[in-house]
């Protein structure tokens, strides 16, 4: 599945439009990355704990879209973009959407 | 007794921010050296580049980056006086950066990156008090090698 963020596949022709597609995940941390974060509010420095888990997120959330769209016959999104929110404290979703097409 | 500990929270986050600080900025003076071979551009046509297109993917990379102790009492200050919050402004600065690098070495081999997207969000689960605290930073565009 072609993944790109611009309305093209370069190199591509794109034959069919399937319409949008999207993916959430609402994710939240557990207790032991949030001591670890309240040290390094003191500290500062880089949250590895956050940067992770917002990686998975972001990929769990993407896997959802690439269903949706494989559900549809389509073989790549273009014009994907991201959205972050956070939803309540100490939760954010994490939102993916895109347009699913077919290329040849 | 209250006081020694906001004295010696100062003083750690003085020191370790610092240090911090100046090793991360060097860390990322030194890849952005290292990465400057590749384009990396906002627009959305691929630059022209001869050969023919052999892959193309999203690359992605983010980082969280929480500010110190000393830095945040600074801001708080500023918070009264209005005007330039330097402290948070190298954080943002820090936190594009190393995104901006992340994005760049998760498609080695790419020739150029197009449509590059920031997107910055705060985490901070001290919202109540209205502070930054940690934020979070995205970069994403669409990785385009030619062979």
């Amino acid at each position: 599945m072609l993944i790109t963020n611009i309305e093209m596949i370069p190199g591509r022709q794109i034959v069919q439009h399937h319409g949008l597609v999207s993916g959430s995940t609402v994710r939240a941390k557990h207790v032991g990355r949030d001591i670890m974060a309240s040290l390094k509010n003191i500290f500062g420095g880089e949250l590895k704990g956050y940067t992770e888990l917002l990686t998975e997120s972001r990929k769990e959330a993407m896997a959802r879209m690439k269903e949706q769209a494989k559900q549809m016959g389509a073989n790549a999104v273009v014009n994907v973009r991201f959205s972050t929110s956070s939803v309540a404290s100490g939760a954010a979703e994490l939102y993916v959407y895109g347009t699913a097409v077919t290329v040849q | 007794m209250e006081f020694a500990t906001f004295i010696v929270l100062m003083l750690l986050g003085y020191g370790f921010g610092t240090w911090a600080e100046s090793r991360h900025y060097k860390s990322i003076e030194e890849r952005e050296t290292r990465y400057q071979h590749l384009p990396t551009i906002g627009l959305k046509q691929p630059l022209p580049q001869q050969g023919r297109v052999v892959k193309t993917q999203l690359a992605a990379g983010n980082v969280v980056i929480s500010v110190d102790y000393f830095k945040r009492f600074l801001a708080a200050l500023r918070n009264i006086f209005g005007g330039r919050v330097s402290s948070y402004e190298t954080l943002v600065d820090r936190a594009r950066r190393e995104a901006t690098l992340r994005m760049k070495e998760s498609c080695p081999g790419a020739t150029q990156i197009i449509n590059v997207r920031l997107e910055t969000a705060s985490l901070s689960k001290n919202t109540k008090k209205g502070s930054i605290g940690s934020i979070e930073v995205f970069a994403y565009g669409t990785a385009i090698t030619y062979k």
